[in-house]
């Protein structure tokens, strides 16, 4: 079956321990985290997670099912096949001397990325986006060296007035 | 009025009608120890505290109730932590309390400091640090509601110290224990119901596989109408035994690594294999490519994660057995699979020739003797608790369990030294019940220790040691599949009588087949606990066998002059 990555969304209670519980399941079970975002929610007492992970569609399932058997877990959602909008946000620190900088610059604008620091030797930019757009900024400027990159991992949201509902019924997972 | 920590711990305890807890005190554990005093619960002190973990395991699986251990921090919480992971592979509810250091030390590598949640984490179903007072009733009551609730497992409640000392005025609730995110309570829809049934109704090769959960749902008597209606097999795994009778004609026996060669022949031959709470473990299937391709599964199942894992199901229902019995039981129509069962049959009778009961008696004593002699002393009605090796797999092939709850093994995990501790926990949980321990040479010695415990709580125990002076299941893999090479197996053992009467209990030999009556018969006569060192022969191998990562029908059986009788006739 194939793999492909998947997103997930979930609520889980904001108490000590829970991030370790989530991400020791992945560990246990052997599934490769992508990348973890964690913060609050619009509601006090709840975390919002979203995990992105590269699984099959039997592994999708059962990591869900998985996931609710901890008692820590309220809602999953696997955003994968829902319409939903997706951002990273990236800090990419690129070498640029007065002779290279324009042409760095310039790359920069045509990726909508935003200078937030500017020394003799280096650039640092912010750009904001879907997975793709960043790896797309990074490898232009591969070649002018980065020399330091931090991303958040990705966050989701579903489109439009589509939520994903906190404590609904859970039914079958199958 | 204002209570102690440790006292409220007691008083919540009680309230979930807990009678007897197993444990082991020690430094942070001391305010509850002190406090337990004062309490109507019953404390039996073990010797090593995973013989605590065992005896809980083992009260909790034939009482039905939750099994309740305690120890202090550090070490005594990482000994608990073997029978921690035995009772979450098979999935019996237990609540393990903990003392931990004080709050103020947390973090510091104080004496006797571990991060046992931390460890417990992945073995437990969820777990607890509490370090207010002002928690510690309301989380005994959440502890216990996780533990018994849906699959069942154990969970662990670690308090520190001076949360157990600190005082408050308690808040007692008899509400229903609502969390919000843990709803255990899961229903199959009507239409996969349907669906089943109508694969039921049309299966010609129907099988059943009768697991663990069929037991722990007290789902028995339903099976049994289901399958008098039905007119299906039933192929029962390790811990299915007794789920079914094992003398109904329609009982085939055990499947799986060392299951009869009819059952799984007829698994593999099935077009339809209706799965009653089990999980399709390693052991049950065999290689998975090859696992009854032909068959249609229907899967009945409580935990959602165990749908799809090893075998795929063309139709889940998931929920409690007992329930997903009872809601199927209307839709399927009343059959008779005489065809089926005559093939069955056929195969039954030619492997039958190859069963150690029917080889001539040349005055060696087979471990099969011993189990089989044990049933039919016992009429089949004694409440046996198995260690792990090959004494557990014959008990599983010759004891014959007609109701549930009569055999207590650790099957997921394998766990030696499970039995002595485990069948402490039993005779605890059903007092009335005549409750034997057979056990190998080496896995008694895992926890012998408690032989203390039995004279000390003053124990009528019978304890059958099947002594082959070898680690027996891993010589017979040697055998096998390291061309004989016996490393570490081969196993001195001390004098087990001697060490019976060293307790106070009594110790009995048994070398031949003939002794066997008379010594389990002494055993029951005699008042107080006897152990029977079964000096059986040392390199017998428990047939047949399915090699780990082969297919189920590959199976080594046993050699034997009468098979060439037979296929002559």
């Amino acid at each position: 079956m194939m793999t492909r990555l998947r997103t997930y969304i979930m609520h889980v209670e904001d108490l000590p321990g829970v991030l370790n519980r989530v991400t020791s399941l992945f560990r246990r079970r052997g599934y490769n985290i992508d990348s973890l975002t964690v913060g609050r929610t619009e509601a006090s007492g709840v975390s919002r997670m979203t995990i992105v992970m590269e699984a099959d569609d039997d592994a999708a399932r059962r990591v869900e099912a998985n996931l609710y058997k901890l008692v820590n877990v309220l809602e999953v959602h696997d955003t994968t096949n829902r319409p939903c909008v997706t951002r990273e946000l990236a800090l990419i620190k690129v070498k640029a001397d007065p002779t290279s900088r324009a042409h760095v610059l310039q790359l920069a604008e045509v990726f909508r990325a935003r200078v937030i620091d500017v020394g003799p030797e280096a650039l640092i930019f912010e750009i904001t986006g879907a997975r793709d757009k960043i790896d797309g900024l990074a490898g232009v400027l591969a070649s002018y060296g980065i020399v330091e990159m931090v991303r958040t991992g990705t966050v989701a949201m579903l489109r439009s007035a589509d939520v994903v509902e906190q404590e609904q019924p859970r039914t079958s997972a199958a | 009025m204002m209570r102690t920590g440790a006292q409220i711990l007691w008083e919540a305890l009680r309230r979930e009608g807990v009678e007897v807890v197993f444990g082991y005190p020690g430094g942070a554990i001391m305010p509850a120890y002190d406090a337990l005093l004062d309490s109507p619960i019953r404390h039996v002190l073990v010797r090593h505290e995973q013989g605590a973990s065992h005896m809980a395991d083992g009260y909790a699986r034939v009482s039905g109730k939750v099994g309740v251990a305690i120890a202090t921090s550090g070490p005594g919480a990482t000994n608990l932590v073997t029978g921690i992971a035995t009772a979450m592979l098979d999935s019996v509810p237990l609540v393990c309390i903990t003392g931990q250091v004080s709050s103020k030390f947390l973090g510091s590598d104080a004496f006797q400091e571990t991060d046992i949640t931390g460890v417990t984490l992945p073995i437990t179903k969820h777990n607890y640090l509490v370090t207010r007072v002002d928690d510690i009733a309301r989380t005994i009551r959440e502890a216990f509601y996780v533990a018994r609730s849906g699959r069942p497992g154990p969970v662990l409640v670690d308090i520190t110290k001076d949360a157990q000392q600190a005082t408050t005025v308690p808040v007692w609730s008899d509400e229903p224990v609502r969390m919000r995110g843990y709803r255990p309570e899961l229903h199959a829809s009507e239409g996969d119901l349907a669906q089943a049934a109508e694969l039921i109704e049309r299966a010609k090769r129907p099988v059943i596989l009768a697991g663990h959960g069929v037991v722990k749902a007290d789902a028995d008597m339903l099976l049994r109408a289901f399958v008098d209606k039905t007119g299906i097999p039933v192929a029962s795994t390790l811990l299915g035994l007794g789920g079914f009778p094992a003398t109904h004609r329609l009982s085939l026996g055990m499947m799986g690594m060392h299951g009869e060669a009819w059952v799984n022949h007829a698994i593999q031959e099935a077009d339809l294999l209706i799965a009653f709470g089990m999980r399709f473990d390693d052991r049950v299937t065999g290689k998975l490519e090859t696992f009854a391709v032909n068959a249609k599964k229907i899967h009945c199942e409580l935990d959602p994660a165990e749908i799809n894992k090893n075998v795929r199901a063309d139709v889940a229902l998931i929920g409690d057995v007992k329930d997903t019995i009872e809601a199927l039981l209307p839709l399927v129509s009343r059959r008779d699979h005489a065809p089926w069962l005559t093939w069955i049959a056929e195969h039954k009778g030619s492997a039958a020739v190859r069963d150690i009961q029917t080889m001539p008696h040349d005055g060696r004593l087979f471990a099969a003797h011993v189990m089989h002699d044990l049933w039919r002393i016992t009429k089949g009605r004694a409440l046996v608790v198995t260690d792990v090796g090959q004494h557990q797999m014959w008990e599983a092939q010759y004891y014959k369990h007609d109701h549930p709850k009569k055999l207590v093994t650790s099957g997921g995990l394998g766990t030696m030294g499970f039995a002595l501790p485990a069948a402490i926990g039993a005779k605890l949980a059903s007092p009335g019940d005549e409750v034997w321990v057979v056990a190998g040479d080496g896995g008694f010695q895992m926890t012998a220790c408690e032989l203390s415990t039995i004279a000390q709580e003053n124990l009528k125990l019978n304890i059958a040691i099947i002594n082959n002076g070898y680690l027996g299941m891993v010589r017979q893999w040697q055998q096998f599949f390291y061309d004989g090479r016996y490393s570490a197996t081969p196993l001195r053992s001390p004098d087990f009588v001697k060490l019976a009467e060293a307790h106070g209990l009594a110790g009995l030999r048994v070398t031949s087949r003939e002794q066997v009556e008379s010594a389990v018969e002494r055993a029951r006569a005699t008042s107080g606990t006897v152990l029977i060192d079964f000096r059986v022969e040392q390199e017998d191998a428990v047939y047949p066998m399915v090699p780990a990562g082969a297919a189920l029908h590959d199976m080594i059986r046993r050699p034997s002059p009468i098979v060439e009788t037979a296929e002559d006739e």
